[in-house]
């Protein structure tokens, strides 16, 4: 400070001139920064004409304070406005370098999937628990008597012969891989109250060779009514039920006579749908019944006050109709690929 | 079961035009199941030639051929090909002679195979056609030489049709017959099946041949059966008839060679073909004895244990108290129902025949059948019952067909036991089958259709009375009869009617968090499979229970593959086979999980039960309970396994490899999905990675373990060196863990974070020192995080440096950090006092 200052109109213009240029090619915030120190900070020429009226006298307080705040207000207002436009487009630089490509970003997830199998057997289980139903599970290695016995077979029928059982080791001990869900139905009637409404889905086995369409092991639900009243009408309103809820409503299904040692009447199911390749057609898809009355007695039901009845089905030819699986050996290799083609969602 | 349209015409109306595959349509209504259809897929010219002469030319191969002119028309006439009436053809057979009458396929024809017939050019001539063998037409074995029709009795005229001829137009269809339905095996039950299906006009061929009478002098036969099988006679009916002076080499006719062939049977000689032709045509079965072999009469009685036979396969077998025999003066002549023997067998040269038709006790049938391994025709018959009373018309039968096709005469009697127990009739109360089926049948509806089957219906007080036909011994019961009173009015009449099930509960709990825990697994990136269950020895030898306590394993009586005969105890070896697979499919990172039963007998303790309960009453509850005591366990477990890179590499990502901490994060997502409070200590494993292990726990309970296998292992399974595994106790874990959850506030005031770091022997787990630290710092700690565990430089040798985050609050007030740094050294002291941790500035 070589020369005491004068606060003159000149001097403060002059002051106000600089500060506004100076906000003005501030290019960013950075620079502005500076700017505020060099022509708003204690030193600034306008800081100092400030201070300065304390040195007027009384009489020209008033005047020349107002002038030196005036263009301290203007250049503040300057200020402010430019470091609002810095920082905006200081935003929006920001914005543009951080642009991405979304389509070349890295993923942490991989994509899991359910087995489809489990996935239509769990849509299975929903339909008939939303009509009631309960679920109900039993043993892989299963007594003959569940397997065999209870169900009718007698030990010298010929379904038992028929059916390609596993016998577990020693063979006189009378155990099995189960052929069927259908002890689950003799232990749910053991186990539960009347009536009876349950659906038995699980893994069972036979000697089958392991080709295109058999599998050693593979899926079945099995569905038991028992109740007072029960015909076979209601077999096959359920059953139309069901495949209409898991196909569509254009399903339809057909019961033609069979035989199966544990019901009587026995049916066939078929099953009809516009959509199956090949053309629209009956396809077999299961057995079904009245249920015998050996077997409600060897459950302890008498068959003079309850009757009821009972199906099964193969889940894997589920999927192969439904969602044209072609080759049932793809659905136990474990190639992920096959599951991953569904997802989540069968 | 299969059944040649013309045979089948033979006993019921089929409109003409009726195609095999109208015929199938008929009969899946009644039950019987389409199989598939058979024809001789010939398809013509094929016409009746006559050899006018020959030249043979020998060849330079060392063959003879010879060169023919053969009548294929009449002469100035065109031949069914529109060429000349004679033929020039190159023929390698040579056993026949000129003026025989032979079977020529012309250019255009068709045989089996394809084998398409054309004018070809060979050893020096354009052959025009071929004279055919009985083979080459589909007829039979015989390949000897051309088929002469001299030798099968026929005679036609030159240039007429052959294949009509010889009854290869007929086509058979092929159905599948019910365990119940044994009459099905019978063109006799199948065209009274076809008759209820589509109400044609039904003639039984019971009827069409009378009875062979009993006479004083009839064959001698006894049944001695001492030993009844569950109260059963061995045999309750018995005809015989004898028939004399027969020619057993005159040709079958060709006709019955085509049946039979077409119903699957081989033609071996006349009178063999004979008593397989009735067989099919009535359901009995027949056995033919040379009467010159037999030596005395016949009884019937149980073998002796380990009486020794020999079948007329030439196999001497080792019989069972249990089989029947027929024997003659010098022992068993035959293995009842099943297959005769060898001595008394019909042959080239036999004149006289005796003629049985027996029925056999099914059980006694079936079990021979099945230990001496020979599941016959007849046996397949007598398993599922025949019609007992149809003997002594199937002898006859018999005796006819021998007398008109192979010359001889049949003694004027027979004779026959036949003490058949009576039926016992079964009481159908009116409306009974209304209720049981859903369709309002009328009584005049019930009536019908089992007087239509063959029932015998009288009126009884509110009901029916039924006597079910000789030929359904299936028919023992009121359902059984419903049932056929629904077949035959038609299953379309049954109504669809959805019945109301009491509320139910839905899945059951653990049905429930089984399926969250698949569907968390899947949603975090692994991939479900389903593997067969069946393990190697060395398999289940390396994996056991997930506790690690000693376990058996069970074993496959009669496994599909010898390598693989047991039950796996874990779901690990499945999911390395799939690993490998996948990879050898190009498909290197595989994350992978499987939900399955295991199998886990106790070791030492025997399974099963040795007698099962018997008959149709509900077994006593303590029986009951010991069939349920003699199931091995079978836990549902979880198995994850991963390899490879769980990221692969991308733009601005570098790979993560897969290892322990995925198997670790995997375990979480499960105790996540069920609710479980989970603890991972430090634990051992035969087949993982001795550093790399960890035991999981719920509830203090050992629940499962997780790891990296064994490098060894990985290698020898194809697979890389890293390979990250985690196997549960799923049950034990949904069992053990909380079923409900006790909710606590959520506190408000501002949280104080510090961090703690202490200096620790490197051996002892970060889990110790955390808990010490949780336990010391008390109530206002509310979340612990390990974020460092430093080695290295600063620290001494031996030690590790452990660096906790610690975020404290307090329920009911802002902490101040002076509050927070008492708290976290409170923790730190009881860490110190417990695992010698130091604190570290």
């Amino acid at each position: 400070m070589s020369e005491p200052l004068e606060i003159t109109e000149s001097a403060v213009a002059s002051a106000v001139d600089a500060a506004l240029a100076a906000i003005a090619s501030a290019g960013d915030s950075a620079a502005l920064k500076t700017v505020r120190t060099e022509h708003t900070g204690e030193k600034s020429a306008l800081a100092l004409l400030n201070a300065e009226l304390r040195n007027v006298p009384n009489d020209q307080k008033a005047a020349l304070g107002k002038l030196v705040g005036g263009a301290r207000g203007r250049v503040n207002q300057a200020f402010a406005a430019r470091e609002a436009e810095i920082l905006e487009a200081e935003a929006a630089a920001q914005l543009a370098a951080e642009a991405v490509d979304v389509t070349a970003l890295p993923s942490r997830i991989t994509a899991g999937a359910r087995h489809p199998l489990a996935l239509l057997q769990d849509r299975v289980c929903d339909v008939f628990t939303g009509m009631g139903w309960e679920i109900a599970e039993g043993p892989e290695v299963e007594s003959e008597w569940f397997n065999f016995d209870a169900l009718n077979f007698d030990a010298d029928h010929p379904a038992r012969a028929m059916q390609d059982t596993f016998f577990v080791d020693p063979p006189e001990a009378h155990l099995v891989m189960r052929t069927h869900t259908s002890p689950v139905q003799v232990r749910s009637m053991l186990d539960r109250e009347l009536p009876l409404y349950v659906l038995a889905p699980g893994r069972v086995y036979r000697t089958d060779e392991f080709d295109a369409t058999h599998l050693p092991v593979f899926m079945q639900f099995e569905g038991v009514a028992v109740d007072k009243g029960i015909t076979m009408a209601h077999l096959k309103g359920t059953l139309d039920h069901f495949v209409k809820a898991i196909f569509g409503d254009e399903a339809k299904i057909r019961l033609r006579p069979s035989f199966f040692p544990f019901t009587e009447p026995s049916a066939e199911l078929d099953f009809w749908h516009p959509t199956f390749k090949g053309g629209a057609r009956w396809i077999e898809w299961g057995g079904c019944g009245m249920m015998h009355p050996n077997v409600l007695r060897a459950a302890g039901i008498d068959p003079e006050v309850y009757t009821g009845f009972a199906f099964g089905m193969g889940v894997e030819r589920g999927l192969m109709l439904r969602n044209d699986v072609q080759d049932m050996r793809e659905m136990v290799e474990g190639d992920v690929r096959f599951s991953q083609q569904f997802g989540m969602v069968v | 079961m299969r059944v040649p349209l013309s045979w089948l015409a033979e006993y019921v109306e089929l409109v003409p035009g009726t195609t095999p595959e109208d015929v199938h349509a008929a009969l899946v209504k009644v039950g019987l199941e389409e199989e598939d259809v058979h024809t001789f897929e010939l398809q013509g010219p094929i016409v009746v030639g006559e050899v006018l002469e020959f030249v043979e030319e020998p060849q330079s191969n060392g063959k003879t051929i010879r060169w023919c002119q053969v009548r294929v028309a009449p002469d100035g006439e065109q031949a069914a090909d529109g060429g000349d009436a004679v033929h020039g053809i190159v023929c390698g057979a040579r056993n026949f002679f000129v003026g025989d009458k032979v079977v020529v396929t012309l250019p255009g024809a068709v045989l089996p195979g394809p084998f398409p017939i054309a004018a070809r050019k060979t050893y020096g001539h354009v052959s025009d056609g071929m004279i055919a063998s009985a083979r080459e037409l589909g007829l039979g074995d015989e390949h000897d030489g051309i088929l002469r029709l001299s030798t099968l009795g026929l005679d036609a005229p030159v240039g007429s049709d052959a294949i009509g001829l010889l009854g290869l137009d007929d086509a058979a269809i092929e159905i599948n017959v019910t365990p119940d339905r044994g009459y099905a095996f019978s063109i006799r039950g199948v065209a009274r099946e076809y008759a209820h299906a589509t109400g044609a006009v039904f003639r039984d061929p019971v009827e069409q041949t009378p009875a062979t009478d009993v006479s004083a002098d009839g064959f001698p036969v006894v049944i001695d059966d001492r030993a009844p099988l569950r109260g059963r006679l061995a045999s309750n009916a018995f005809a015989t008839r004898i028939v004399r002076d027969l020619d057993a080499s005159k040709p079958t006719p060709a006709w019955m060679i085509a049946r039979l062939k077409l119903a699957g049977i081989r033609s071996i000689s006349v009178l063999v073909d004979i008593t397989n032709y009735v067989m099919l045509e009535l359901g009995q079965p027949i056995h033919g004895y040379d009467l010159d072999a037999l030596r005395g009469g016949i009884v019937v009685r149980r073998a002796e244990q380990g009486e020794r036979f020999t079948t007329l396969d030439g196999k001497e077998r080792t019989l069972h108290a249990e089989d029947i025999v027929v024997t003659d003066d010098r022992g068993p002549i035959g293995l009842a129902g099943v297959m005769g023997g060898a001595e008394t067998e019909m042959g080239d040269t036999t004149a006289n025949v005796l003629i049985e038709a027996a029925h056999w006790d099914p059980v006694s049938i079936a079990r021979t059948a099945r230990r001496h391994k020979l599941p016959s025709e007849a046996a397949k018959r007598y398993e599922r019952g025949i019609d007992p009373t149809i003997g002594a018309v199937a002898v006859a039968r018999v005796a006819q067909l021998m007398v008109d096709l192979a010359g001889g005469t049949a003694d004027a009697g027979g004779s026959l036991i036949q003490t058949t127990p009576a039926r016992d009739a079964i009481v159908l109360p009116d409306g009974f089958v209304s209720q049981l089926i859903g369709v309002e049948y009328t009584n005049d509806e019930v009536h019908d259709a089992l007087a239509e089957i063959g029932g015998v219906l009288t009126r009884v007080d509110g009901g029916f009375s039924v006597v079910p036909p000789a030929w359904r011994p299936d028919l023992t019961g009121r359902e059984e009869l419903a049932e056929e009173v629904a077949r035959l009015v038609g299953y379309h009449r049954i109504p669809s009617v959805l019945p109301v099930a009491p509320p139910g509960r839905g899945l059951t709990r653990s049905q429930r968090l089984r399926r969250q825990t698949a569907d968390v697994l899947a949603g975090a990136g692994s991939t479900e499979v389903l593997s067969f269950p069946f393990a190697t020895e060395a398999e289940n030898a390396r994996f056991g229970s997930v506790d690690g306590s000693p376990v058996a394993s069970v074993r496959l009586a009669n496994a599909l593959d010898q390598s693989t005969p047991y039950l796996r105890r874990s779901l690990l070896p499945g999911l390395m086979a799939a690993a490998k697979r996948n990879r050898s499919r190009g498909l290197v990172d595989v994350d992978l999980f499987e939900l399955g039963l295991v199998f886990l007998p106790e070791l030492g303790r025997d399974y099963g039960s040795a007698e099962l309960p018997v008959g149709d009453a509900k077994p006593s509850d303590e029986t009951l309970a010991a069939l349920d005591a003699g199931i091995p366990p079978q836990p549902r477990h979880l198995g994850v396994l991963l390899v490879g890179e769980r990221i692969a590499k991308q733009p601005g990502q570098a790979a993560e490899p897969v290892g322990i901490v995925d198997a670790l994060d995997a375990v979480r997502r499960v105790a996540l999905a069920t609710g479980a409070e989970l603890e991972i200590v430090q634990g051992a494993h035969q087949a993982l990675h001795p550093g790399r292990t960890a035991e999981l726990r719920v509830g203090g309970r050992v629940v499962g373990y997780a790891g990296e296998l064994l490098p060894a292992i990985a290698e020898e399974n194809d697979l890389p060196r890293v390979v990250a595994v985690a196997e549960l106790d799923l049950d034990a874990v949904i069992a053990a863990a909380d079923p409900a959850v006790e909710a606590s506030p959520i506190g408000t005031f501002p949280a104080a974070t510090q961090d703690l770091s202490v200096l620790v022997d490197a051996a002892v787990p970060a889990a110790e020192v955390a808990a010490a630290v949780r336990e010391g710092a008390g109530e206002l700690l509310e979340h612990l995080g390990l974020v460092d565990d430093y080695r290295g430089q600063g620290v001494p040798e031996g030690s590790k440096s452990l660096t906790f985050a610690l975020r404290f609050r307090a329920p009911d007030r802002t902490l101040t950090a002076a509050e927070a740094s008492e708290a976290k050294l409170a923790g730190a002291a009881l860490a110190a006092e417990r695992t010698g941790a130091a604190i570290r500035d």
